[in-house]
């Protein structure tokens, strides 16, 4: 019950937000935490560290950015492609890396990303350094004008509660059960007559297709699509916002997101300008140092702990 | 061969090479149906070894494997899983972060055939909740249904493994070491829990406890630096120098 409260009230503030606070900060705001809850599906959720997840995030980013440009593709078509070809390519990275586990899964994504970087530095529809610049950001449902700022809130945001909706689904679903039970014990989840390396690839292959649709989505946001995108600092980003917010649990990453998005963009205006990695730095190793649950996580064990 | 029929489980020279070192020499083990039959042995005798060949944790390096006479050296472990052949691991192995019912319930989910369905709510499998809920009262669990497993003590967990390994309705149980690192009261209960759930069932145990063992077994297959030392019900084999000199000598 005071669950349903709490969404309700989340939701009332997002439909608010864009009349307080600048909206396209809200947008990118909102797409990091779709990325992030994207990762922590694989990571929170599947037991699994990739250091590839840019590759999706930036990779559909671009190929949306062409589809709507050159293509003329609608924006809702536009998003679709980008997080398909994020879930193929995710298919193909994960058939690669998810036999190994630990330091070696992530070391495989994380090569694997790196080649997609190369491919997409060196591809001239990304428009190599420049980026891929001037995508229009057209209609939604052919109705509404997305050029308009509160108009394009509102359709991400729409974007992000079915992402949002996906990943709760998927972690409370009987594959969510059974990649609970992989996460816990593995080799009894095989013993069980579970086919462990099919379910993880599974898990892989949503959260590649959710971050690329959060990718596609800021693409379409900042009409621009960045080899930023694709970088493996990206891929070290969510997995801080991850963490600070809470690995495995549904509004963490989420959270996380939002704290960290917020810091760069204030910071960056402000004296500490020069100082952001080194701030980000200190808070990432002070939560993991203390607040080992991230924000969300240890907020729940204090109101379990309270009532 | 009519003869043949009787037994659940073979393997022919079963031999597993790690580098220099025969963990298993030449195993021919022949297992009969619905019987309890152990395997013991000092340690290092390759108890385990032969235990993770024959549920194919491990690749032997020699030697064929039949369940129902079926040659099964090639199988994947999880397809072993659903010919009917379930194991138990040394350390207990619950999902410690899922309830009792959620731990039971995500064996019997399989059969469901749902376990790729991401899109269905988690409220699909409520329907297995009551046969969940009869193997916890079957293995003395039904106050923990709600217990999260990590939380459980020892002797519980292991009771609450065995329910779950029932929920596959196996024919051939392969036990490692049940009552390892328990109380005598655990162990007590673990036996009487064991005997109950081997009618119509063929188990396969590694075992410790020559009390236990002693009291449950039809059968019992010595072994010794990887080979087979001797065979036979338990008066046989307790009497046989042999094993008393590598085992019980050192046992007692």
């Amino acid at each position: 019950m005071n669950r349903y409260i709490g969404y309700l009230l989340v939701l009332a503030l997002l439909l608010v937000a864009p009349f307080l606070v600048y909206p396209v900060f809200l947008m990118k705001l909102l797409c990091f935490a779709l990325f992030a809850c994207a990762f922590n599906l694989i990571l929170g959720y599947g037991g699994l560290l990739s250091f590839g997840h840019a590759a999706f995030f930036g990779g559909a980013a671009f190929i949306t950015g062409h589809a709507i440009k050159v293509w003329g593709l609608p924006t809702e078509l536009g998003l679709l492609v980008g997080a398909g070809s994020a879930a193929v390519l995710g298919l193909a990275i994960g058939l690669l890396a998810i036999r190994r586990q630990g330091i070696y899964f992530a070391m495989i994504t994380l090569a694997l990303a790196q080649m997609a970087y190369f491919l997409f530095v060196s591809a001239d529809f990304t428009g190599g350094e420049n980026g891929l610049q001037g995508v229009p950001r057209g209609t939604a449902l052919g109705i509404f004008d997305l050029q308009d700022n509160i108009n394009m809130y509102y359709f991400v945001l729409a974007v992000f509660l079915i992402g949002y909706a996906i990943i709760a689904r998927t972690v409370n679903s009987p594959f969510g059960q059974v990649l609970s039970a992989i996460r816990d014990n593995e080799p009894r989840a095989t013993s069980l007559g579970y086919d462990v390396d099919r379910h993880k690839l599974l898990a892989f292959v949503l959260s590649a297709g959710l971050a690329g649709l959060a990718g596609a989505t800021k693409t379409v946001v900042f009409q621009l699509a960045s080899l930023t995108d694709v970088h493996w600092h990206m891929s070290g980003e969510v997995v801080l916002m991850t963490l600070l917010g809470g690995l495995g649990t549904l509004a963490g990453p989420a959270v996380g997101a939002a704290v960290i998005v917020t810091l760069q963009n204030y910071l960056a205006s402000g004296a500490l300008s020069a100082w952001v990695p080194v701030v980000l730095g200190t808070i990432f190793v002070i939560c993991v140092l203390a607040f080992r649950r991230g924000v969300v996580g240890e907020l729940r064990v204090l109101l379990r702990k309270t009532f | 061969m009519p003869d043949s029929e009787d037994f659940i489980l073979e393997t022919r020279g079963l031999t597993k090479e790690f580098k220099g070192f025969t963990a298993v020499d030449d195993v021919n083990l022949k297992v009969r149906r619905h019987h309890i039959h152990a395997l013991i042995g000092p340690n290092g005798a390759g108890k385990t070894t032969v235990f993770n060949l024959l549920t194919k944790f491990l690749i032997p390096t020699r030697g064929t494997i039949t369940v129902n006479g079926r040659d099964i050296t090639a199988t994947k472990p999880a397809e072993i899983s659903r010919m009917g052949m379930i194991r138990s691991f040394q350390i207990s192995a619950v999902f410690p972060h899922m309830t009792a019912r959620e731990n039971v319930r995500v064996a019997l989910q399989r059969k469901l055939g749902t376990s790729f369905h991401f899109w269905k709510p988690v409220s699909s499998l409520n329907s297995l909740n009551a046969r969940a809920e009869e193997l916890l009262h079957m293995v003395g669990l039904d106050h923990f249904a709600d217990a999260v497993a990590g939380d459980m003590p020892y002797g519980r967990k292991r009771a609450l493994e065995i329910a779950t390994t029932l929920a596959l309705e196996p024919e051939l149980m392969l036990l490692d070491e049940p009552t390892q690192g328990m109380g005598r009261e655990d162990v007590e209960r673990i036996t009487q829990l064991i005997r109950k759930v081997s009618a119509q069932r063929t188990i396969l145990m590694v075992e410790h406890n020559l009390g236990v063992v002693s009291t449950l077994c039809d059968r019992i297959t010595v072994l010794q630096r990887g080979a087979i030392l001797t065979e036979g019900d338990y008066a046989t084999v307790s009497a046989d120098p042999r094993v008393k000199e590598a085992y019980m000598g050192k046992a007692a």
